[in-house]
């Protein structure tokens, strides 16, 4: 092998010094080497976030004639979005729907974290995996379960009409905003524990035993010590339900009715049967825009908040 | 330890409550095997007698069996070339000091936080405006954009949990920095990839509204699916698939939590 490395060498001697100056360079320099590693990477998330987007912010100006598209800029598609009353409720119900369901997920879950955090001694694995086995089932089939639990001919409208409790089927259970925020609190639920888990199994038991020893209850102990100290666990929770809850569209279309129809659905229909593709992308980025707004004005609001009890 | 102190001691209510919170996550999904046995075409209690008929009915499937051969394809093809940037990526951020670190990193997790509707219509528009006719290609792509960041997520504790002097003692003793990837690094890394490999092909194998925009004549598996919802008399059929679907990602999630464990656990030792 060394043999074969010196005539290599041989071969190579006239270029030999230049290219030890460049790979002397490229060795000495650490943030060289880092990016030229990270390169492929970068570069194909760079082009595949950066050019979709870019076109699909070109074509939010643009209007939709017939089968072709009218490229003169122009902004009417986000004023019609915004005087348009259909596209304002599609999106207030698609806020209030996700800011309830993260809510309730985000409160119900905590507990269970809670309880795996600090009453789960043995076995926590297992609980650890039977917490998040659901995340790893498909998303379709969790959202499919729940329309038969809840259709019309379902198992709880059958289930009751069987023990005789009930004559005609509870229409309310399916197509109806509740039901949506009940399926997707379920479809959820896995993202919310998981972050307040970590946050929680990370504080500090001694703190919790000074606290105690400093004469706190169990009460003002949790509101003083624990609670605080989870907070980031619970932000990053809310907003990792929030953001994508929003543009739900699988939820709404097998579970929500005509009632229950959310802004992802509006834009999925204007990319399908409505054909106006302007419009659509307009309404993907106004959507984008705001759950943004939403989630940076959450953050810095509880940051504030943060700052004012510290 | 005296891990049962006054502080841990035992909480009834709370327990009751943990115990009703995974019957809530679990129930509703044991419906569709409940129901995939079930010998009638209604969804519906009471319960008639027991049925492998659905089961059958869907091994004798010719288009779910496309779909679910394009879904595996896409899984492969997307979870390999993720893992394989994320292993890079990976790499570079924890063993090189660079500036400009931090935001580089937020960037590639962007996908993370962008609804998945808006990345699939925006996507849609550049194929359509590049003449690029839609198929599993460009789920491919999608889906690898989506993966990358999840991948990353994966390794980098990886690289983290290890000693950097490992790798150079083998630089010291002579090897080159492929010889010292292919001996040193990938061996102590190699959980997880697996993990990240895992973890890509469930997503992907999963991932709906992507693929639902991205798609062209040639459906996924969970496409397939949303097509049957439609009509009635395909619902047990479904219901036999997702069962499938079910007991099979329920198995691959026990097997890479062992992986993991196990290859912590092989650590360990060397680490302290």
């Amino acid at each position: 092998m060394s043999n074969g490395t010196a005539v290599a060498g041989a071969i190579a001697e006239p270029r030999r010094t230049l290219r030890a100056g460049l790979g002397a360079l490229f060795m000495r320099s650490e943030a060289l080497r880092g990016y030229s590693l990270l390169s492929p990477t970068l570069l194909i998330m760079a082009f595949g976030i950066c050019i979709p987007f870019a076109i699909l912010i070109t074509m939010s100006f643009w209007t939709q004639q017939g089968f072709d598209f009218d490229t003169t800029l122009s902004v009417r598609n986000y004023s019609k979005a915004f005087e348009h009353p259909v596209y304002e409720a599609l999106m207030l119900r698609s806020l209030a729907i996700s800011g309830i369901c993260t809510i309730a997920t985000v409160v119900l879950s905590y507990p269970m974290a809670y309880y795996v955090a600090f009453h789960v001694h043995r076995h926590k694995m297992i609980w650890i995996i039977l917490m998040t086995l659901p995340f790893w089932t498909s998303y379709l089939l969790r959202v499919f379960a729940w329309k038969i639990i809840l259709g019309y001919n379902g198992a709880i409208n059958s289930g009751l009409k069987g023990l005789g409790l009930i004559d005609q089927p509870l229409e309310f259970l399916l197509y109806s905003q509740t039901a949506v925020v009940i399926t997707l609190a379920h479809a959820w639920a896995a993202f919310a524990i998981l972050p307040m888990y970590v946050s929680l199994e990370k504080i500090d038991r001694t703190l919790l035993e000074a606290a105690t020893d400093l004469g706190d209850g169990p009460v003002a102990r949790f509101l003083r010590v624990t609670l605080p100290l989870s907070l980031p666990g619970i932000i990053a929770a809310t907003l990792i339900l929030f953001i994508p809850i929003v543009g739900d569209y699988i939820t709404p279309a097998l579970l929500g009715g005509p009632d229950g129809m959310m802004i992802g659905n509006m834009i999925q229909a204007q990319f399908g049967k409505v054909n106006n593709w302007p419009m659509g992308s307009a309404l993907a980025i106004g959507m984008m825009l705001i759950v943004a707004a939403c989630a940076l004005t959450f953050m810095f609001v509880t940051r504030k908040a943060k700052e004012y009890i510290a | 330890m005296s891990e049962v102190s006054y502080i841990q001691r035992r909480n009834r209510p709370l327990q009751y409550y943990a115990l009703i919170y995974l019957a809530f996550l679990y129930i509703p999904v044991l419906f569709l095997p409940l129901f995939s046995f079930n010998d009638s075409i209604y969804v519906a209690f009471p319960l008639k007698s027991f049925t492998l008929k659905w089961y059958e009915q869907m091994f004798a499937n010719e288009p779910m069996f496309a779909a679910l051969m394009n879904s595996i394809r896409v899984g492969v093809v997307t979870s390999v070339i993720a893992t394989f940037l994320g292993i890079f990526a990976a790499k570079a951020v924890t063993r090189y000091r660079m500036p400009g670190r931090a935001p580089v990193v937020s960037f590639i997790m962007l996908p993370l936080v962008i609804p998945g509707i808006i990345f699939g219509v925006a996507l849609l528009i550049l194929m359509s405006r590049l003449g690029i006719r839609l198929s599993l290609y460009t789920i491919t792509l999608g889906h690898i954009l989506i993966c990358v960041p999840f991948a990353m997520a994966t390794l980098i504790p990886r690289f983290e949990g290890f000693d950097k002097s490992i790798e150079e003692a083998s630089a010291d003793l002579g090897e080159n920095m492929w010889w010292t990837f292919w001996r040193v690094t990938f061996p102590m890394v190699f959980p997880g990839i697996i993990a990240s490999l895992l973890l890509c092909f469930t997503i992907s194998f999963d991932e709906f509204i992507m693929a639902f925009f991205l798609s062209g004549t040639d459906p996924t598996l969970p496409l397939f699916m949303w097509g049957q919802l439609r009509f009635p008399a395909k619902l047990p059929g479904v219901l036999a698939l997702g069962s499938l679907i079910l007991a099979v990602s329920f198995f691959v999630v026990f097997f890479s939590q062992w992986v993991r464990t196990r290859g912590i656990r092989t650590q360990t030792p060397s680490g302290e």
